[in-house]
């Protein structure tokens, strides 16, 4: 209260105590803020510069919503006036700017705008800076509206830039000219792109180019405070080039000054040369030239004292990585994960392993990196990591048999890392029998070093490991007493731990009682993962937190498709809820073992299948039934169709001009389907080219059951358009009419020719009629995977040719479609544009319409 | 922009705190802690910056920091402030101190805490940087000077404060706290046999 006295009072060093008491104690809530508004309200109109500056000071340094709905209308006035001081302008405009931070709805936009614009133009450079500040932040919201601003900052930029250091009052420091409005001014050009006009274009990059070569010329002094504003300014220079990535020129030119400062003496400069390197190493332009640094980036990582130093030289090398370097950075880092700090570990690992899974050119590299991994840190790998693993080597037959070799190895250290016993149960468990024939890891050795870690583990790993247990029962007959005696012994079967117990009675149940074809199926390898964003980009997004690597991230993200929209693998408890069969009750039990997330061999899901009488229902929910046909063209098996319903499956197989197709109606419902049915439908110019032969079904569906229809199918000529297949039933008195495209398309009659390069280029060459080649060039519609793209052309039926196209990213590939009458030898070649997103597609055939239809079939699938 | 502003010295005592952000007393003198652990540990001839503490906005803030004899002075700052700028502005800043208190040292921040604000108040406020230029600062508080002498002498005003604030008026605290008869009983135990 008294405080609010002294700022009534007239005399300054009063009111100054008042002021400095209140910015200092009272918050932005008090309820004595009515009271000093008011007083507030008095020295701003009081005319008084001291005073007025002293009530903008409080009003900044409070800035409650009170105080922006007071003075939001009033202090614009004063910002724009033409008779307030120079100082008093500064003031208002950061306290405008403040207000407009607490309460952006409150300051009106108006016509004081353009001239707060004007305000660059100011004789005064304290007025400049306060105000570039101001605008920086006004354009931010409202970047249309302050436009005009780009032209002025940019002319007042050169003007002190190319100005002799001595007319500028008193704003050189240490004999630079000016840095903080430099500054300023930069980061504001950093709100709009390039700009447009030529003129305004120019004089820009005259500027930039000032600055790059001011960094050349020798020191006006030594003083450290003389180098540090200049590289202020020219940090900032280097970062509205990069904002900008217009100019190759400028951007090579500011990735060779930052690579001088990789070796400066200064740590500070170091520091920030790694960091403007990372965002540089996003450009496509200079993408080249931070490579040639790599040799100084890791030796930084290597001797730098500083860990926020190192820590930044990581995240270089992960910026700069592609596949040409990948192999000797993924080395780099792990190495220094050895010695590095524990602050950063996990980082790392995280890399490591992203940009192992990114660039792996050869998988057993890959798979070599990830145990290492876990060999050095492995209290760092989180479980996203050893999923990753298991999901790639499961999806890559080539692999597995390297996979399995490798982690028995590992797994004979003495002492080896619980994540190391989990992916090594895990792959055992699954691909065991592919190295079983070598005496020195034959099944019972590879049971015994299992279990003989078994007791030194954590239960869930040791749930993981029964699970491996069962695999080997089914994969080696030999070694079933011991397991079944191992599954038998009270620590297993009355162990504490329900989880445990529950999976050994199970396990033991499942072993004694099925009959081997049984144990086959229940325990069949997994089935491939469906490909999805890696888990650990998410992990590492997450840490590092928003706005710092997304960018960067995105733009590096190539095996896109939404990080959780992505189908999860099998959903095993679904399925089981759902049917209802005697063996439900088991199944409830084999599906609860805590799947989490990743791909623990939860068998609950293929134990439906054993015991309920058919044996199919292959892929897991199907999504829209549109875009069903598309998925098909590529690939053989799966739900074609699905509603309430009726659930359509499919299983197809192909060989030369003959096919074989096996159509599965599933009922969903408990009631019976009558009149059930089913007829294909050709068109005329389809059913001279193909011929199929089909036997009606059963009229009668019941209720969750499921009925088979076998269609043979020829194809006797090339054909465009596909067979349509009807279906008519009741269900429960209404009349039901469902009519899906038969993916039975031309390619699938395709067989692959492997040839060489050479061969290639010469059938290339005499395919060369125009009416035999059909060009699509296209936009991407999935995220460009070279693998995913790979199986999809190996799908499509061609052979893939590696190594046949001098550009390594183009894809070839070649086959002979089989028809009754002719053979014809097709020739593809898909070129990607990662930049563009678009493929260039071009199919060269013998037959017109055969490389029309099968561009047309192809281009659907990228 | 500018965070928060922390003079501490090399045992972490605070000697100036400023946050340009609204925060409570508590998380105030946490940031304060946290922040002079980070700094106190890290060698002489490292980096000034480092990443944020946790505290004061995450990943996004830089603790830009310098040293001088016996005094850290921290600034936090978002990513849109110039790293080497802000260490300048630390240069000017002490310089500007030195010039006013000629030859600063810890003690004058620990008793002039009203000028030191004064001349904080000169180069930053509501968080971003107001004036950058010495001489304009040292002028300014240079006039506040004088109109100080020019208005009853230095001693007047800091006595017109101390008697506002005794003759606050404060709610009258009893003098004689009579507690009462209190007595405790104690139950009464069974006795060990």
């Amino acid at each position: 209260m008294e405080a609010v006295n002294l700022l009534s009072s007239n005399r300054y060093t009063e009111k100054q105590i008042g002021y400095l008491f209140i910015s200092v104690l009272v918050n932005s809530n008090s309820e004595l803020i009515r009271l000093i508004n008011n007083a507030i309200k008095n020295d701003l109109a009081s005319r008084n510069p001291t005073f007025m500056g002293l009530a903008l000071h409080c009003i900044a340094s409070v800035g409650s919503r009170e105080m922006a709905e007071a003075f939001a209308g009033e202090i614009p006035k004063v910002l724009v006036a033409g008779d307030t001081m120079d100082s008093v302008k500064q003031s208002a405009a950061l306290c405008l700017l403040r207000l407009y931070r607490t309460s952006p709805d409150l300051v009106p936009m108006g016509d004081w705008t353009s001239r707060v614009v004007h305000l660059l133009n100011d004789q005064h450079l304290g007025v400049v800076t306060a105000a570039t500040s101001l605008i920086t932040t006004l354009a931010q919201k409202n970047p249309e509206e302050f436009k005009t601003s780009v032209s002025l900052a940019v002319s007042r930029l050169s003007r002190i830039v190319t100005s002799a250091s001595t007319d500028l009052q008193d704003y050189t420091y240490y004999f630079v000219p000016a840095p903080w409005l430099s500054v300023k001014l930069l980061r504001l050009l950093q709100c709009y792109p390039p700009p447009e006009d030529p003129a305004v274009r120019g004089r820009l990059t005259e500027c930039l180019e000032t600055i790059l070569n001011k960094a050349q010329e020798p020191p006006k002094s030594k003083k450290v405070q003389h180098s540090n504003a200049k590289n202020a300014v020219l940090f900032e220079a280097i970062s509205l080039i990069i904002h900008h990535d217009s100019e190759p020129n400028l951007l090579v030119r500011a990735c060779n000054q930052l690579g001088q400062f990789l070796q400066h003496r200064e740590t500070n400069l170091r520091y920030l040369a790694l960091e403007s390197m990372c965002t540089l190493a996003s450009s496509e332009f200079s993408h080249e030239a931070v490579k040639t640094h790599i040799e100084t980036v890791i030796n930084a990582l290597k001797t730098e004292r500083d860990v926020s130093v190192r820590q930044r030289a990581v995240d270089l090398l992960y910026a700069m990585c592609d596949r040409s370097n990948a192999p000797q950075i993924v080395a780099e880092m792990l190495s220094y994960l050895e010695t590095a700090d524990y602050s950063i570990r996990e980082e790392i690992v995280l890399k490591v392993a992203i940009l192992a899974e990114k660039y792996a050119v050869d998988y057993t590299w890959y798979v070599d990196t990830i145990l290492n991994l876990i060999r050095i840190a492995g209290d760092y790998v989180s479980e996203e990591v050893w999923y990753r693993v298991i999901q790639i080597v499961i999806n890559r037959d080539d692999v597995q048999g390297y996979a399995a070799k490798t982690v028995f190895e590992a797994l004979q250290a003495p002492a080896c890392h619980e994540n190391l016993v989990k992916v090594g149960g895990y792959i055992l468990g699954e691909f065991g029998n592919l190295i079983a024939g070598d005496p020195r890891s034959s099944p019972l050795v590879q049971f015994n070093l299992l279990h003989s870690k078994f007791h030194l583990c954590s239960v869930p790993t040791r749930a993981l490991l029964l699970s491996t247990y069962i695999k080997f029962v089914n994969l080696f007959p030999e070694v079933k007493a011991t397991i079944q005696d191992v599954l038998r012994s009270d620590s297993q079967l009355r162990n504490a731990d329900v989880e445990l117990q529950q999976r050994a009675v199970e396990y033991l149940r499942l072993s004694t009682v099925a009959s081997t074809d049984i144990l086959a199926t229940v325990l069949e390898e997994m089935p491939p993962f469906p490909e999805r964003a890696s888990s650990i980009l998410a992990k590492l997004k997450k840490k590092k937190g928003p706005g710092t690597v997304t960018g960067l991230e995105d733009a590096k993200r190539e095996r896109g498709v939404d990080v959780n929209g992505g189908p999860e693998p099998a959903p095993a408890s679904a399925s089981a809820a759902s049917t209802p069969s005697p063996s439900a009750d088991l199944l409830g039990l084999g599906a609860t073992p805590p799947a989490p997330a990743g791909p623990p061999p939860s068998s609950g899901g293929l134990l439906v299948d054993v015991f309920s009488d058919s044996a199919s229902a292959v892929a897991p929910l199907a999504p829209g039934s549109e875009d069903n046909f598309a998925r098909f063209v590529c690939k053989n098996n799966g739900v074609l169709f699905e509603n309430q319903l009726l659930q359509i499956g499919l299983k197809s197989e192909f060989r030369q001009n003959l096919g074989r197709m096996f159509i599965f109606y599933g009922n969903k419902t408990s009631t019976q389907f009558l009149n059930f049915t089913p007829t294909l439908i050709c068109s005329d110019d389809l059913q001279s080219n193909l011929t199929l032969q089909t036997k009606p079904v059963d009229p009668t569906v019941d209720g969750g059951a499921q009925v088979q229809q076998v269609v043979n199918i020829e194809c006797v000529s090339d054909f465009m358009e596909a067979p349509v297949l009807n279906i008519q039933f009741r269900y429960g008195g209404t009349f039901q009419n469902v009519s899906v495209q038969l993916p039975i398309t031309l390619n699938k009659f395709f067989q692959p020719t492997e040839m060489a390069s050479q061969d290639f280029f010469q059938r290339w060459k005499q395919l060369s009629n125009p009416q035999q080649e059909v060009q699509n060039i296209f936009k991407a519609k999935h995220p460009m995977d070279t693998e995913i793209t790979k199986a999809k052309i190996i799908g499509f039926g061609s052979a893939l040719l590696e190594e046949v196209d001098p550009n390594p990213a183009n894809f070839v590939g070649a086959g002979i479609i089989h028809s009754k009458t002719t053979q014809i030898g097709c020739l593809l070649r898909l070129e990607p544009n990662l930049q563009a997103q678009m493929y260039r597609l071009t199919l060269r055939t013998s037959k017109e319409s055969v490389s029309q239809r099968l561009c047309e079939l192809l281009s659907e699938q990228f | 922009m500018i965070k928060a502003i922390l003079i501490f010295n090399n045992h972490g005592k605070p000697r100036l705190s400023k946050f340009y952000q609204h925060i409570n007393e508590d998380t105030q003198q946490q940031i304060i802690r946290e922040t002079f652990h980070l700094v106190s540990k890290r060698d002489e001839n490292v980096c000034n910056f480092l990443e944020g503490g946790l505290l004061i906005g995450g990943s996004d803030n830089r603790l830009i920091y310098r040293h001088y004899a016996t005094l850290y002075f921290v600034f936090c700052v978002d990513s849109s402030e110039s790293e080497l700028g802000i260490l300048d502005l630390i240069q000017v800043f002490v310089e500007t101190l030195d010039k006013c208190f000629e030859n600063v040292c810890e003690l004058d921040l620990i008793f002039h805490v009203d000028k030191v604000h004064n001349i904080l108040a000169e180069m930053v406020m509501g968080g971003m940087v107001l004036e950058t230029n010495m001489n304009e600062i040292v002028t300014q508080i240079d006039a506040q000077n004088k109109l100080e002498k020019s208005e009853a002498g230095l001693a007047g005003a800091p006595a017109r404060a101390v008697s506002a604030v005794k003759n606050m008026n404060l709610p009258e605290i009893p003098r004689n706290i009579n507690i009462g008869d209190i007595s405790i009983k104690v139950p009464n135990l069974p006795s060990f046999k």
